[in-house]
């Protein structure tokens, strides 16, 4: 579970947070959903720890995400926006490098990297230097390395982008079958279809603030749009007016 | 400690199969040196030994003016030919580079020696001509010889001793050793290990931060639950391994470069075998800390690899200056000097190569304090990593 409370955060003069707020909840889904800028990548950050905010405070698991920033790290699974693979290494190895990283002993690391690159149907170019590889195989491979440590907790920041059709749909499904296995998935994008189809919960940010934070039928009611892309687009102006 | 080991290996495998890590660390750094250094001092021992067994060919103008002077010429090697036709042209072709040198017997030559007259012989050379003076000097030298024969006939008969002319007799005792000789020139070496040590580690250097970051594989990196202290330490260590590997390269190379080497004949015997490649490795390799730490400590700074880059090659340059500035105001090594880093492994390795005894407290002052500030520089790298402004 993934508690965010209050969050405040500036860089220089732009107020990038505001006090945000939510949770999200194990073996639920949660979309954080936003405009370029609104703070989704900043909110992320704070939460896999690579940023820390000026007030509020943000748990993972119980865990606070400050006070232990180790502990916090070794619950979750990150896929941050930039997700870089080391071209000189194959998939595999990009993979079991951070499996030995998580700190899985050398055997179990090698089951676990096994079993994940069949859970995302990497085989075919498991053992190939990721050198050349198209962003849908990098993202898998992002994905996996991830995935290896069987973290509780999932961040994927804006996963889907520059996936084609296909890859989209298995990372549909992917995220769906982390969603039964009881796991706590928080990911964020600017696509409201993307959002609406597979979360349980959304959660709207606009300018630093929660705008909305609802079911897809939620945010319908709450604005009154029968549209979920107009409905959207009026949620990110209770926080900032139309210009 | 598992997760330095597990980041040094990646960090290992992973450069090892980069073609630009292996080409600058393996061939580059290594080759660079001994292969100039060789090749430079080739050429200078072979000019320098060959000149005198060499025939000289000197235009003379007026030869039949002196025919006694033009026989002596000739039992000194030099081989007498035809000169330009008048002294205007001789000074025009030494001036435009045809001949390096022209002798010019004027006819009064043969008068003048009868009467006791000084006999003038113009020699025309271009003094600027470094190469050009050569020729000159061994022309001038045989000059001068012959006039000194025929001032002592003169003394001779009318019933002086010729030694009367030689009031002094100056005896030069040159208490060099051949390794101390070979050490003025091997001492400029000290550079060249040093720059193969750190072109060894550059790339590695540079890829803990700058590259990291340009691939966007630094934000993943740091997100797992590793302390990020280990992950620089991890990095650094694989850099220092790679500097290792340049640098015995290195060494190995000039030890059979100087083989080839005629140095012997210019009386110098490179005190480089075996022992001192071993016992100069050691002495180095702290350094290599150092130049690790302080490279990607630079490379943090900077945006992209490329900016890295830029950055990194002043890296290579700064051991010179300390080395620069004790050669150029001749200072001895002293105890104090040991404390700085690239100076101290030069001094050290210059009495190396004298074959003189090493200094143990200098040596452990040398390796503590080189030891002492690539921690300190390592430790600040990882202070660094772990702001919030290492993402750019």
């Amino acid at each position: 579970m993934i508690a965010v409370d209050g969050l405040h955060k500036t860089f220089g003069t732009v107020r990038a947070l505001r006090g945000v707020s939510f949770e999200a909840q194990d073996g639920r889904i949660t979309g954080l959903l936003g405009p370029n800028g609104a703070g989704k990548s900043t909110t992320l950050r704070i939460l896999y720890t690579v940023m820390k905010p000026d007030s509020g405070n943000a748990t993972i698991d119980g865990v606070d995400v400050v006070a232990d920033e180790l502990g916090a790290r070794s619950r979750i699974g990150t896929l941050p926006h930039s997700a870089g693979l080391y071209p000189h290494l194959s998939a595999r190895e990009n993979i079991l490098y951070y499996a030995r990283l998580y700190g899985i002993d050398a055997q179990l690391a090698e089951e676990r990297v096994e079993k994940v690159i069949g859970q995302l149907g990497i085989g075919d170019f498991a053992d190939r230097r990721t050198k050349g590889f198209s962003q849908g195989q990098r993202t898998k491979v992002a994905l996996a390395r991830s995935l290896v440590h069987q973290p509780q907790n999932i961040i994927l920041d804006e996963p889907s982008n520059g996936l084609d059709v296909m890859s989209t749909r298995a990372l549909r499904e992917l995220i769906m079958d982390l969603k039964t296995a009881g796991r706590c998935v928080l990911f964020s994008s600017h696509v409201m279809q993307e959002v609406a189809a597979l979360c349980d919960e959304i959660v709207i940010i606009a300018a630093g603030k929660v705008a909305l934070h609802a079911s897809a039928d939620g945010i319908r009611s709450a604005t009154g749009c029968e549209d979920l892309e107009e409905a959207f687009v009026k949620a990110i102006h209770m926080v900032e007016p139309a210009p | 400690m598992k997760t330095i080991r597990t980041v040094f290996r990646k960090e290992v495998i992973d450069n090892f199969r980069d073609r630009r890590t292996l080409l600058t660390a393996l061939i580059m750094g290594p080759l660079f040196g001994p292969i100039l250094f060789a090749f430079v001092m080739n050429l200078a021992v072979e000019r320098s030994l060959s000149s005198d067994g060499e025939v000289l060919e000197l235009p003379v103008i007026g030869a039949a003016n002196a025919p006694n002077l033009i026989g002596f010429l000739r039992s000194e090697n030099i081989d007498v030919v035809e000169g330009p036709a008048t002294r205007e042209a001789a000074i025009e072709a030494v001036s435009s580079g045809e001949h390096d040198v022209v002798i010019v017997i004027p006819e009064t030559f043969g008068e003048d020696l009868s009467a006791m007259i000084p006999a003038t012989v113009e020699l025309v050379s271009d003094q600027a001509n470094n190469q050009a003076e050569r020729d000159a000097r061994r022309a001038r030298r045989a000059l001068q010889a012959y006039a000194r024969e025929l001032a002592a006939m003169r003394l001779t008969v009318r019933g002086v001793s010729p030694l009367v002319m030689r009031p002094l007799n100056i005896d030069e005792v040159d208490v060099s050793t051949p390794s101390g000789r070979s050490a003025v020139l091997l001492g400029m070496l000290s550079y060249f290990f040093i720059f193969a040590l750190l072109t060894g580690g550059m790339n590695l250097a540079i890829d803990a931060t700058a590259g990291e970051r340009e691939r966007g594989s630094l934000e993943p990196l740091l997100c797992l639950p590793v302390k990020r202290d280990h992950l620089i330490y991890g990095k650094i260590l694989a850099a220092c391994l790679f500097m290792g590997i340049s640098l015995s390269l290195s060494l190995t190379c000039f030890h059979f470069a100087l083989k080839f080497l005629p140095l012997v004949e210019l009386g110098m015997t490179p005190n480089f075998g075996p022992i001192v490649v071993l016992t100069a490795f050691l002495l180095l390799l702290p350094f290599a800390l150092v130049g690790a730490s302080l490279m990607t400590l630079v490379a943090s700074f900077t945006k992209s690899f490329k900016e890295a880059q830029t950055w990194v090659s002043v890296v290579l340059l700064a051991p010179t200056l300390p080395i620069l500035i004790v050669s150029i105001l001749m200072i001895r090594p002293s105890t104090a000097l040991m404390f700085v880093p690239s100076l101290s492994q030069h001094l050290l390795l210059v009495g190396l190569i004298r074959n003189e005894p090493l200094n143990t407290l200098h040596v452990a002052v040398s390796v503590g304090g080189t030891l002492f500030i690539g921690a300190v520089l390592t430790w600040i790298c990882a202070r660094l990593y772990r702001r919030e402004g290492l993402l750019g």
